[in-house]
Protein backbone atom coordinates (compact mmCIF):
# COMPACT_ATOMS: atom_id res chain seq x y z
CA UNK A 1 0.00 0.00 0.00
CA UNK A 2 1.43 3.39 -0.90
CA UNK A 3 1.77 5.71 2.03
CA UNK A 4 0.00 9.04 2.33
CA UNK A 5 0.38 11.44 5.17
CA UNK A 6 -0.48 15.09 5.49
CA UNK A 7 3.17 16.02 6.13
CA UNK A 8 4.82 13.37 3.91
CA UNK A 9 7.17 14.95 1.38
CA UNK A 10 6.14 18.40 2.59
CA UNK A 11 9.44 20.05 1.65
CA UNK A 12 9.09 18.93 -1.96
CA UNK A 13 5.37 19.70 -2.23
CA UNK A 14 5.44 23.34 -1.16
CA UNK A 15 6.52 26.05 -3.57
CA UNK A 16 7.49 28.53 -0.88
CA UNK A 17 7.63 28.88 2.87
CA UNK A 18 4.66 27.42 4.76
CA UNK A 19 3.46 29.51 7.67
CA UNK A 20 1.77 28.04 10.72
CA UNK A 21 0.15 29.54 13.83
CA UNK A 22 0.18 28.23 17.42
CA UNK A 23 -3.55 28.45 17.81
CA UNK A 24 -5.77 26.57 20.20
CA UNK A 25 -9.22 27.21 21.67
CA UNK A 26 -11.20 25.04 24.07
CA UNK A 27 -14.54 25.59 22.31
CA UNK A 28 -14.84 23.18 19.33
CA UNK A 29 -16.84 25.67 17.24
CA UNK A 30 -14.22 28.37 17.77
CA UNK A 31 -11.42 25.88 17.08
CA UNK A 32 -13.10 24.92 13.80
CA UNK A 33 -13.61 28.57 12.87
CA UNK A 34 -9.95 29.24 13.64
CA UNK A 35 -8.68 26.37 11.50
CA UNK A 36 -11.01 27.39 8.67
CA UNK A 37 -9.75 30.99 8.85
CA UNK A 38 -6.13 29.79 8.76
CA UNK A 39 -6.90 27.58 5.76
CA UNK A 40 -8.50 30.50 3.92
CA UNK A 41 -5.77 33.01 4.87
CA UNK A 42 -3.91 34.69 2.02
CA UNK A 43 -0.73 32.67 2.58
CA UNK A 44 0.50 29.08 2.22
CA UNK A 45 -0.58 27.77 5.62
CA UNK A 46 -0.44 24.70 7.80
CA UNK A 47 -3.06 24.33 10.54
CA UNK A 48 -2.43 23.86 14.23
CA UNK A 49 -4.37 22.37 17.12
CA UNK A 50 -2.59 23.63 20.22
CA UNK A 51 -3.67 21.76 23.32
CA UNK A 52 -4.36 23.26 26.75
CA UNK A 53 -1.99 22.96 29.68
CA UNK A 54 -4.26 20.66 31.73
CA UNK A 55 -4.11 18.08 28.94
CA UNK A 56 -0.33 18.46 28.80
CA UNK A 57 -0.04 17.30 32.41
CA UNK A 58 -2.80 14.65 32.07
CA UNK A 59 -5.09 16.56 34.45
CA UNK A 60 -8.26 15.54 32.60
CA UNK A 61 -10.43 16.23 35.67
CA UNK A 62 -9.57 19.93 35.59
CA UNK A 63 -10.01 20.08 31.80
CA UNK A 64 -13.40 18.36 32.08
CA UNK A 65 -14.51 20.63 34.92
CA UNK A 66 -13.51 23.74 32.97
CA UNK A 67 -15.52 22.53 29.94
CA UNK A 68 -18.53 21.77 32.16
CA UNK A 69 -18.30 25.23 33.75
CA UNK A 70 -17.76 26.89 30.34
CA UNK A 71 -14.45 28.37 31.56
CA UNK A 72 -12.10 29.03 28.63
CA UNK A 73 -8.85 27.02 28.59
CA UNK A 74 -5.58 28.10 27.01
CA UNK A 75 -5.89 25.45 24.28
CA UNK A 76 -7.95 22.61 22.79
CA UNK A 77 -8.49 19.68 25.23
CA UNK A 78 -8.08 16.93 22.63
CA UNK A 79 -8.30 13.94 24.99
CA UNK A 80 -11.33 15.29 26.86
CA UNK A 81 -13.32 16.27 23.75
CA UNK A 82 -12.82 12.79 22.24
CA UNK A 83 -12.48 11.64 18.61
CA UNK A 84 -16.02 12.40 17.39
CA UNK A 85 -15.89 16.05 18.43
CA UNK A 86 -12.42 16.45 16.94
CA UNK A 87 -13.42 14.77 13.66
CA UNK A 88 -16.30 17.23 13.44
CA UNK A 89 -13.88 20.12 14.07
CA UNK A 90 -11.64 18.92 11.22
CA UNK A 91 -14.30 17.68 8.78
CA UNK A 92 -13.94 19.32 5.38
CA UNK A 93 -11.02 21.49 6.60
CA UNK A 94 -8.11 19.11 7.09
CA UNK A 95 -6.93 17.54 3.85
CA UNK A 96 -3.94 16.95 1.56
CA UNK A 97 -3.78 20.68 0.81
CA UNK A 98 -4.17 21.70 4.45
CA UNK A 99 -2.24 19.54 6.92
CA UNK A 100 -3.00 20.01 10.62
CA UNK A 101 -0.40 19.45 13.35
CA UNK A 102 -1.15 18.83 17.03
CA UNK A 103 1.06 20.91 19.35
CA UNK A 104 1.01 20.03 23.03
CA UNK A 105 4.13 20.22 25.23
CA UNK A 106 3.62 16.91 27.03
CA UNK A 107 6.47 14.85 28.51
CA UNK A 108 4.26 11.75 28.43
CA UNK A 109 2.34 11.96 25.14
CA UNK A 110 0.74 8.49 25.02
CA UNK A 111 -2.86 9.67 25.57
CA UNK A 112 -2.39 12.57 23.16
CA UNK A 113 -0.90 10.38 20.41
CA UNK A 114 -3.73 7.85 20.86
CA UNK A 115 -6.35 10.62 20.76
CA UNK A 116 -4.94 12.33 17.68
CA UNK A 117 -4.67 9.06 15.75
CA UNK A 118 -8.26 8.19 16.77
CA UNK A 119 -9.39 11.56 15.44
CA UNK A 120 -7.75 10.99 12.04
CA UNK A 121 -4.73 13.25 12.58
CA UNK A 122 -1.18 12.22 11.62
CA UNK A 123 1.23 15.00 12.66
CA UNK A 124 2.49 16.26 16.00
CA UNK A 125 5.65 17.45 17.72
CA UNK A 126 7.74 17.27 20.88
CA UNK A 127 10.53 15.00 22.01
CA UNK A 128 11.89 13.10 25.02
CA UNK A 129 14.20 15.96 26.03
CA UNK A 130 12.52 19.04 24.62
CA UNK A 131 9.10 18.32 26.17
CA UNK A 132 10.49 16.95 29.42
CA UNK A 133 13.21 19.25 30.72
CA UNK A 134 11.71 22.69 30.18
CA UNK A 135 8.08 21.92 30.95
CA UNK A 136 7.66 19.03 33.33
CA UNK A 137 8.74 17.30 36.51
CA UNK A 138 8.78 13.88 34.85
CA UNK A 139 12.19 12.14 35.22
CA UNK A 140 14.07 12.16 31.91
CA UNK A 141 14.39 8.37 31.98
CA UNK A 142 10.60 8.04 32.23
CA UNK A 143 9.95 10.60 29.49
CA UNK A 144 12.45 8.86 27.20
CA UNK A 145 10.74 5.48 27.73
CA UNK A 146 7.32 7.08 27.24
CA UNK A 147 8.32 8.84 24.05
CA UNK A 148 9.89 5.64 22.70
CA UNK A 149 6.61 3.73 23.21
CA UNK A 150 4.54 6.60 21.80
CA UNK A 151 6.77 6.89 18.71
CA UNK A 152 6.40 3.18 18.06
CA UNK A 153 2.60 3.31 18.38
CA UNK A 154 2.49 6.42 16.20
CA UNK A 155 4.64 4.69 13.57
CA UNK A 156 2.02 1.92 13.34
CA UNK A 157 -0.07 4.37 11.33
CA UNK A 158 2.08 3.27 8.40
CA UNK A 159 0.34 -0.13 8.51
CA UNK A 160 -2.84 1.75 7.58
CA UNK A 161 -1.10 3.50 4.70
CA UNK A 162 -0.57 6.77 6.55
CA UNK A 163 2.92 8.21 7.08
CA UNK A 164 3.00 9.83 10.54
CA UNK A 165 5.04 12.98 11.06
CA UNK A 166 6.88 14.05 14.18
CA UNK A 167 8.70 17.34 14.71
CA UNK A 168 11.45 17.74 17.30
CA UNK A 169 11.02 20.79 19.51
CA UNK A 170 14.69 20.50 20.50
CA UNK A 171 15.74 23.65 18.65
CA UNK A 172 13.54 25.71 20.95
CA UNK A 173 14.84 24.73 24.39
CA UNK A 174 13.67 27.30 26.97
CA UNK A 175 12.72 29.60 24.08
CA UNK A 176 15.69 31.86 24.67
CA UNK A 177 19.21 32.27 26.09
CA UNK A 178 20.31 28.79 24.97
CA UNK A 179 23.23 29.20 22.55
CA UNK A 180 22.66 27.64 19.08
CA UNK A 181 25.15 24.74 19.25
CA UNK A 182 23.17 23.06 22.02
CA UNK A 183 19.80 23.69 20.31
CA UNK A 184 21.05 22.06 17.11
CA UNK A 185 22.56 19.10 18.95
CA UNK A 186 19.34 18.38 20.86
CA UNK A 187 17.04 18.59 17.82
CA UNK A 188 19.34 16.34 15.72
CA UNK A 189 19.58 13.81 18.59
CA UNK A 190 15.79 13.82 18.98
CA UNK A 191 15.47 13.28 15.22
CA UNK A 192 17.72 10.24 15.55
CA UNK A 193 15.62 9.06 18.49
CA UNK A 194 12.41 9.36 16.40
CA UNK A 195 14.03 7.42 13.55
CA UNK A 196 15.25 4.73 15.92
CA UNK A 197 11.66 4.28 17.13
CA UNK A 198 10.15 3.89 13.69
CA UNK A 199 9.40 7.35 12.34
CA UNK A 200 10.55 8.31 8.84
CA UNK A 201 8.84 11.68 8.32
CA UNK A 202 10.58 14.08 10.68
CA UNK A 203 11.20 17.80 11.10
CA UNK A 204 13.93 19.52 13.07
CA UNK A 205 13.47 22.93 14.64
CA UNK A 206 15.37 26.12 15.31
CA UNK A 207 14.03 29.14 17.20
CA UNK A 208 15.11 32.61 16.11
CA UNK A 209 17.41 34.10 18.75
CA UNK A 210 19.01 37.54 19.09
CA UNK A 211 21.22 38.00 16.01
CA UNK A 212 20.25 37.37 12.37
CA UNK A 213 23.71 36.38 11.13
CA UNK A 214 24.23 34.00 14.05
CA UNK A 215 20.82 32.44 13.35
CA UNK A 216 21.67 31.98 9.66
CA UNK A 217 24.90 30.24 10.54
CA UNK A 218 22.97 28.08 13.02
CA UNK A 219 20.29 26.92 10.57
CA UNK A 220 22.95 26.17 7.94
CA UNK A 221 24.78 24.11 10.58
CA UNK A 222 21.55 22.31 11.46
CA UNK A 223 21.03 21.43 7.79
CA UNK A 224 24.54 20.06 7.33
CA UNK A 225 24.43 18.02 10.57
CA UNK A 226 20.95 16.63 9.83
CA UNK A 227 22.23 15.56 6.41
CA UNK A 228 25.25 13.93 8.02
CA UNK A 229 23.50 12.15 10.90
CA UNK A 230 19.93 11.26 9.80
CA UNK A 231 19.74 7.94 7.90
CA UNK A 232 19.11 8.22 4.16
CA UNK A 233 15.56 6.87 4.37
CA UNK A 234 14.45 9.90 6.43
CA UNK A 235 12.08 12.40 4.83
CA UNK A 236 12.99 15.53 6.80
CA UNK A 237 12.68 19.29 6.74
CA UNK A 238 13.53 22.28 8.91
CA UNK A 239 11.00 24.40 10.79
CA UNK A 240 11.95 27.86 12.06
CA UNK A 241 10.18 29.45 15.01
CA UNK A 242 9.69 33.19 15.29
CA UNK A 243 11.34 34.43 18.50
CA UNK A 244 9.84 32.63 21.47
CA UNK A 245 10.87 34.94 24.28
CA UNK A 246 9.36 38.22 25.39
CA UNK A 247 7.85 39.84 22.29
CA UNK A 248 7.93 43.57 21.47
CA UNK A 249 5.05 45.55 22.90
CA UNK A 250 4.62 47.80 19.87
CA UNK A 251 2.81 46.38 16.86
CA UNK A 252 5.60 47.58 14.59
CA UNK A 253 8.30 46.04 16.74
CA UNK A 254 6.52 42.69 16.78
CA UNK A 255 6.16 42.77 12.98
CA UNK A 256 9.88 43.54 12.65
CA UNK A 257 10.73 40.39 14.59
CA UNK A 258 8.29 38.38 12.50
CA UNK A 259 9.68 39.79 9.26
CA UNK A 260 13.20 38.86 10.37
CA UNK A 261 12.03 35.33 11.20
CA UNK A 262 10.45 34.97 7.74
CA UNK A 263 13.66 36.26 6.15
CA UNK A 264 15.73 33.79 8.14
CA UNK A 265 13.46 30.89 7.14
CA UNK A 266 13.62 31.80 3.43
CA UNK A 267 17.38 32.45 3.31
CA UNK A 268 18.11 29.15 5.05
CA UNK A 269 15.70 27.07 2.97
CA UNK A 270 13.38 26.14 5.85
CA UNK A 271 10.05 24.54 4.89
CA UNK A 272 7.85 25.90 7.69
CA UNK A 273 7.74 28.95 9.93
CA UNK A 274 5.89 28.96 13.25
CA UNK A 275 4.49 32.46 13.53
CA UNK A 276 3.94 34.55 16.63
CA UNK A 277 1.37 37.34 16.68
CA UNK A 278 1.94 40.90 17.94
CA UNK A 279 -0.80 40.34 20.57
CA UNK A 280 1.08 37.44 22.12
CA UNK A 281 3.17 39.63 24.44
CA UNK A 282 0.16 40.24 26.65
CA UNK A 283 -2.57 37.67 25.92
CA UNK A 284 -3.74 34.72 23.82
CA UNK A 285 -4.37 36.12 20.32
CA UNK A 286 -7.71 36.06 18.50
CA UNK A 287 -8.38 34.21 15.22
CA UNK A 288 -8.16 37.47 13.28
CA UNK A 289 -4.82 38.37 14.86
CA UNK A 290 -3.47 34.94 13.93
CA UNK A 291 -4.60 35.36 10.32
CA UNK A 292 -3.10 38.84 10.13
CA UNK A 293 0.27 37.56 11.41
CA UNK A 294 0.22 34.57 9.01
CA UNK A 295 -0.52 36.80 6.02
CA UNK A 296 2.17 39.24 7.06
CA UNK A 297 4.73 36.45 7.46
CA UNK A 298 3.73 34.91 4.12
CA UNK A 299 4.11 38.24 2.35
CA UNK A 300 7.44 38.92 4.08
CA UNK A 301 8.67 35.50 2.95
CA UNK A 302 7.55 36.14 -0.63
CA UNK A 303 9.32 39.52 -0.60
CA UNK A 304 12.50 37.92 0.74
CA UNK A 305 12.37 35.17 -1.91
CA UNK A 306 12.16 37.66 -4.77
CA UNK A 307 14.78 40.04 -3.41
CA UNK A 308 17.61 40.39 -5.92
CA UNK A 309 20.34 39.76 -5.46
CA UNK A 310 19.91 37.51 -2.45
CA UNK A 311 22.38 37.95 0.39
CA UNK A 312 25.59 36.85 -1.34
CA UNK A 313 28.07 36.11 1.43
CA UNK A 314 27.34 33.19 3.76
CA UNK A 315 27.72 34.14 7.42
CA UNK A 316 31.24 33.67 8.81
CA UNK A 317 31.92 30.39 10.63
CA UNK A 318 32.02 31.14 14.36
CA UNK A 319 32.13 27.48 15.34
CA UNK A 320 28.42 26.70 15.80
CA UNK A 321 28.52 23.59 13.58
CA UNK A 322 31.70 22.32 15.27
CA UNK A 323 30.17 22.86 18.72
CA UNK A 324 26.94 21.05 17.79
CA UNK A 325 28.84 18.16 16.16
CA UNK A 326 31.05 17.81 19.24
CA UNK A 327 27.95 17.55 21.47
CA UNK A 328 26.19 15.05 19.18
CA UNK A 329 29.25 12.80 18.93
CA UNK A 330 29.96 12.97 22.67
CA UNK A 331 26.36 11.90 23.39
CA UNK A 332 26.27 9.10 20.79
CA UNK A 333 29.52 7.71 22.21
CA UNK A 334 27.84 7.16 25.60
CA UNK A 335 25.51 4.32 24.53
CA UNK A 336 24.49 2.55 21.29
CA UNK A 337 20.82 3.40 22.05
CA UNK A 338 20.24 7.11 21.50
CA UNK A 339 17.56 7.33 24.23
CA UNK A 340 19.86 5.86 26.86
CA UNK A 341 22.70 8.00 25.54
CA UNK A 342 20.56 11.12 26.10
CA UNK A 343 19.73 10.10 29.68
CA UNK A 344 23.44 9.48 30.42
CA UNK A 345 24.47 12.71 28.73
CA UNK A 346 22.29 14.78 31.05
CA UNK A 347 23.41 12.77 34.10
CA UNK A 348 27.04 13.51 33.23
CA UNK A 349 26.38 17.13 32.28
CA UNK A 350 27.53 16.56 28.66
CA UNK A 351 24.26 18.25 27.82
CA UNK A 352 23.25 21.04 30.23
CA UNK A 353 20.44 23.42 29.29
CA UNK A 354 20.99 26.92 30.67
CA UNK A 355 18.42 28.17 33.22
CA UNK A 356 16.50 24.90 33.12
CA UNK A 357 15.21 23.96 36.59
CA UNK A 358 14.49 20.27 35.90
CA UNK A 359 16.01 17.87 38.44
CA UNK A 360 17.79 15.88 35.71
CA UNK A 361 19.54 18.95 34.28
CA UNK A 362 22.90 19.89 35.82
CA UNK A 363 21.98 23.59 35.88
CA UNK A 364 25.58 24.78 35.70
CA UNK A 365 25.58 26.27 32.20
CA UNK A 366 24.55 29.87 31.52
CA UNK A 367 23.90 31.84 28.36
CA UNK A 368 24.19 35.61 27.93
CA UNK A 369 23.88 38.22 25.20
CA UNK A 370 27.18 39.92 24.34
CA UNK A 371 27.72 43.61 23.47
CA UNK A 372 27.13 42.86 19.77
CA UNK A 373 23.81 41.14 20.50
CA UNK A 374 25.01 37.57 19.93
CA UNK A 375 24.06 34.70 22.19
CA UNK A 376 27.11 33.30 23.99
CA UNK A 377 28.09 30.92 26.76
CA UNK A 378 28.81 32.57 30.13
CA UNK A 379 29.47 29.07 31.42
CA UNK A 380 29.41 25.66 29.68
CA UNK A 381 29.31 23.61 32.89
CA UNK A 382 30.60 20.09 32.10
CA UNK A 383 29.72 20.15 28.39
CA UNK A 384 32.72 19.10 26.27
CA UNK A 385 32.69 22.28 24.17
CA UNK A 386 34.88 24.70 26.08
CA UNK A 387 36.30 27.37 23.81
CA UNK A 388 34.77 26.21 20.51
CA UNK A 389 32.59 29.29 20.02
CA UNK A 390 34.77 31.56 22.17
CA UNK A 391 35.67 31.77 25.82
CA UNK A 392 33.33 31.91 28.77
CA UNK A 393 33.47 34.65 31.39
CA UNK A 394 34.09 35.11 35.09
CA UNK A 395 31.09 36.97 36.47
CA UNK A 396 27.77 35.24 37.06
CA UNK A 397 24.57 36.35 35.37
CA UNK A 398 22.52 38.18 38.03
CA UNK A 399 18.83 39.09 38.15
CA UNK A 400 19.13 42.47 36.44
CA UNK A 401 21.30 41.12 33.61
CA UNK A 402 18.88 38.21 33.21
CA UNK A 403 15.89 40.56 33.07
CA UNK A 404 17.68 42.74 30.56
CA UNK A 405 18.62 39.72 28.40
CA UNK A 406 15.06 38.38 28.54
CA UNK A 407 13.77 41.70 27.20
CA UNK A 408 16.63 42.37 24.72
CA UNK A 409 14.64 41.48 21.60
CA UNK A 410 11.58 43.32 22.90
CA UNK A 411 13.55 46.49 23.69
CA UNK A 412 15.67 46.66 20.54
CA UNK A 413 12.74 46.06 18.18
CA UNK A 414 10.37 48.43 19.98
CA UNK A 415 13.04 51.11 19.75
CA UNK A 416 13.59 50.45 16.04
CA UNK A 417 9.86 50.58 15.35
CA UNK A 418 9.36 53.81 17.30
CA UNK A 419 12.36 55.43 15.62
CA UNK A 420 11.19 54.49 12.14
CA UNK A 421 7.78 55.96 12.94
CA UNK A 422 9.39 59.21 14.07
CA UNK A 423 11.65 59.79 11.10
CA UNK A 424 10.06 57.80 8.28
CA UNK A 425 13.56 57.52 6.86
CA UNK A 426 14.58 54.19 8.28
CA UNK A 427 14.29 51.22 5.98
CA UNK A 428 12.88 49.39 8.98
CA UNK A 429 9.29 48.33 8.70
CA UNK A 430 6.82 51.08 9.43
CA UNK A 431 4.51 50.26 12.31
CA UNK A 432 1.51 50.67 10.02
CA UNK A 433 2.79 48.50 7.22
CA UNK A 434 0.43 45.64 6.47
CA UNK A 435 0.71 42.46 4.50
CA UNK A 436 -1.10 44.13 1.60
CA UNK A 437 1.42 46.98 1.54
CA UNK A 438 4.24 44.49 1.49
CA UNK A 439 2.70 42.58 -1.40
CA UNK A 440 2.44 45.78 -3.44
CA UNK A 441 6.02 46.72 -2.63
CA UNK B 1 16.17 21.18 40.47
CA UNK B 2 18.73 23.71 41.47
CA UNK B 3 20.55 26.65 40.22
CA UNK B 4 23.73 27.41 42.06
CA UNK B 5 22.98 30.38 44.32
CA UNK B 6 24.29 33.76 43.22
CA UNK B 7 25.09 34.77 46.79
CA UNK B 8 26.70 32.00 48.75
CA UNK B 9 25.88 33.85 51.97
CA UNK B 10 22.39 34.33 53.29
CA UNK B 11 22.07 37.72 55.03
CA UNK B 12 21.59 37.72 58.84
CA UNK B 13 18.01 38.89 58.41
CA UNK B 14 17.56 36.67 55.37
CA UNK B 15 14.35 34.68 55.10
CA UNK B 16 13.69 31.23 53.72
CA UNK B 17 11.44 31.49 50.69
CA UNK B 18 9.71 28.55 49.05
CA UNK B 19 9.28 29.53 45.39
CA UNK B 20 6.88 27.62 43.17
CA UNK B 21 4.67 27.54 40.12
CA UNK B 22 1.19 25.95 40.07
CA UNK B 23 0.25 22.51 38.82
CA UNK B 24 -0.63 23.38 35.21
CA UNK B 25 2.04 26.05 34.60
CA UNK B 26 5.26 25.05 32.87
CA UNK B 27 6.80 28.55 32.63
CA UNK B 28 10.05 28.95 34.55
CA UNK B 29 11.74 32.23 33.51
CA UNK B 30 9.63 34.00 36.14
CA UNK B 31 10.92 31.50 38.74
CA UNK B 32 14.55 31.81 37.61
CA UNK B 33 14.38 35.61 37.81
CA UNK B 34 12.70 35.62 41.23
CA UNK B 35 15.25 33.16 42.60
CA UNK B 36 18.15 35.38 41.51
CA UNK B 37 16.43 38.52 42.79
CA UNK B 38 15.56 37.08 46.20
CA UNK B 39 19.04 35.59 46.60
CA UNK B 40 20.61 38.93 45.78
CA UNK B 41 18.45 40.44 48.55
CA UNK B 42 20.05 37.96 50.95
CA UNK B 43 17.23 35.45 51.21
CA UNK B 44 17.50 31.69 50.88
CA UNK B 45 15.39 30.29 48.06
CA UNK B 46 14.09 26.79 47.49
CA UNK B 47 12.85 26.74 43.92
CA UNK B 48 10.35 23.94 43.20
CA UNK B 49 10.19 24.77 39.48
CA UNK B 50 7.44 24.04 36.93
CA UNK B 51 4.14 22.15 37.23
CA UNK B 52 4.12 21.69 41.01
CA UNK B 53 1.19 19.56 42.15
CA UNK B 54 -0.81 20.97 45.07
CA UNK B 55 0.08 17.95 47.24
CA UNK B 56 3.82 18.39 46.57
CA UNK B 57 3.67 22.03 47.55
CA UNK B 58 1.77 21.29 50.79
CA UNK B 59 4.27 18.54 51.56
CA UNK B 60 7.34 20.72 50.89
CA UNK B 61 5.82 23.60 52.82
CA UNK B 62 5.21 21.34 55.83
CA UNK B 63 8.74 19.97 55.68
CA UNK B 64 10.61 23.23 55.07
CA UNK B 65 8.41 25.61 57.10
CA UNK B 66 9.47 28.61 55.01
CA UNK B 67 8.99 32.20 56.15
CA UNK B 68 7.11 32.85 52.92
CA UNK B 69 5.68 30.90 49.99
CA UNK B 70 5.86 32.76 46.66
CA UNK B 71 3.59 31.42 43.92
CA UNK B 72 4.46 32.81 40.49
CA UNK B 73 2.36 31.84 37.47
CA UNK B 74 1.94 33.25 33.97
CA UNK B 75 -0.05 30.70 31.93
CA UNK B 76 -3.44 32.26 32.56
CA UNK B 77 -4.80 29.50 34.81
CA UNK B 78 -3.52 31.28 37.94
CA UNK B 79 -6.88 32.23 39.35
CA UNK B 80 -8.37 28.74 39.14
CA UNK B 81 -5.17 26.96 40.17
CA UNK B 82 -4.40 29.52 42.88
CA UNK B 83 -7.84 29.27 44.48
CA UNK B 84 -7.66 25.47 44.57
CA UNK B 85 -4.09 25.48 45.93
CA UNK B 86 -4.65 28.01 48.71
CA UNK B 87 -7.66 26.01 49.88
CA UNK B 88 -5.40 23.01 50.43
CA UNK B 89 -2.64 25.02 52.12
CA UNK B 90 -5.13 26.67 54.49
CA UNK B 91 -6.85 23.36 55.25
CA UNK B 92 -3.63 21.69 56.43
CA UNK B 93 -2.70 22.47 60.07
CA UNK B 94 1.01 22.43 59.13
CA UNK B 95 0.67 25.17 56.53
CA UNK B 96 -2.43 27.03 57.72
CA UNK B 97 -0.54 30.05 59.03
CA UNK B 98 2.34 30.28 56.55
CA UNK B 99 2.27 33.56 54.59
CA UNK B 100 1.57 32.80 50.91
CA UNK B 101 1.63 35.35 48.09
CA UNK B 102 0.74 34.89 44.42
CA UNK B 103 1.68 36.93 41.38
CA UNK B 104 2.07 36.94 37.60
CA UNK B 105 -0.38 36.80 34.70
CA UNK B 106 -3.37 35.33 36.48
CA UNK B 107 -6.04 35.32 33.72
CA UNK B 108 -5.98 34.65 29.97
CA UNK B 109 -7.57 37.90 28.82
CA UNK B 110 -4.77 40.35 29.65
CA UNK B 111 -5.27 42.73 32.56
CA UNK B 112 -6.84 41.58 35.79
CA UNK B 113 -10.36 40.17 35.82
CA UNK B 114 -12.68 42.23 37.99
CA UNK B 115 -12.40 41.33 41.66
CA UNK B 116 -9.83 38.59 41.11
CA UNK B 117 -7.28 39.90 43.63
CA UNK B 118 -10.03 40.26 46.22
CA UNK B 119 -11.23 36.69 45.64
CA UNK B 120 -7.67 35.38 45.98
CA UNK B 121 -7.08 37.27 49.24
CA UNK B 122 -10.47 36.19 50.62
CA UNK B 123 -9.52 32.60 49.83
CA UNK B 124 -6.40 32.94 51.99
CA UNK B 125 -3.51 34.52 50.06
CA UNK B 126 -1.56 37.05 52.12
CA UNK B 127 -1.03 39.31 49.08
CA UNK B 128 -1.60 39.35 45.31
CA UNK B 129 0.96 40.91 42.97
CA UNK B 130 -0.51 41.66 39.53
CA UNK B 131 1.45 41.38 36.30
CA UNK B 132 2.53 45.04 36.41
CA UNK B 133 3.74 44.98 40.05
CA UNK B 134 7.26 46.23 40.76
CA UNK B 135 9.43 43.22 41.70
CA UNK B 136 10.82 45.32 44.59
CA UNK B 137 7.35 45.20 46.17
CA UNK B 138 8.01 41.55 46.99
CA UNK B 139 11.21 42.58 48.76
CA UNK B 140 9.31 45.14 50.80
CA UNK B 141 6.71 42.52 51.69
CA UNK B 142 9.47 40.19 52.90
CA UNK B 143 11.16 42.94 54.90
CA UNK B 144 7.87 43.69 56.61
CA UNK B 145 7.24 40.08 57.64
CA UNK B 146 7.10 39.64 61.41
CA UNK B 147 9.72 37.40 62.96
CA UNK B 148 8.24 33.97 63.49
CA UNK B 149 7.19 33.04 67.02
CA UNK B 150 8.63 29.56 66.63
CA UNK B 151 11.95 28.78 64.96
CA UNK B 152 11.63 27.21 61.56
CA UNK B 153 12.99 23.73 61.08
CA UNK B 154 16.48 23.66 59.67
CA UNK B 155 16.74 21.86 56.37
CA UNK B 156 19.57 21.39 53.96
CA UNK B 157 19.48 23.46 50.80
CA UNK B 158 18.07 21.39 47.93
Amino acid sequence: MSSTGSFAGLAGRSAGLLVQPRMGFSDPARMRAGLDAVRRAGAATVGTLTLDSYTRVKDYDSAGRALADALPLNGYPLVTHGPDTTRAVLDGIQGPDFPVQVRHGSALPDDIIAALVAAGLDATEGGPVSYCLPYSRVPLREATAGWARSCERFAELRDRGVEPHLESFGGCMMGQLCPPGLLIAITVLEGLFFHRHGLRSISLSYAQQTDARQDEEAVAALRSLATAFLPDDTDWHIVVYAYMGKYPRTHGGALLVLRAAAGLAVRTGATRLIVKTPAESYRIPTIEENVEALEFAGAAAAAEATRTPPDPAPPPDTGIAAEARQLIEAVLDLHPDVGQALVRAFAKGYLDVPYCLHADNHGRSRGYIDEAGRLRWASVGSMPIRGITGGTREQAVGSSELLSALSYVERTHDLLALRSQDTRTSDALDAGTTAADLRQA
Amino acid sequence: MLMNPVNAAVAPRGRTVLLSSVSSDSHTWNLVFLQLLLEEMGHRVINLGACVADELLVQECSAIRPDLVVISTVNGHGQADGLRLIGKLRADPETRDTPVVIGGKLGITGGAPEGMARRLVEAGFSAVFQDDADPAALGRFLAALEDRAEPRREVAAP
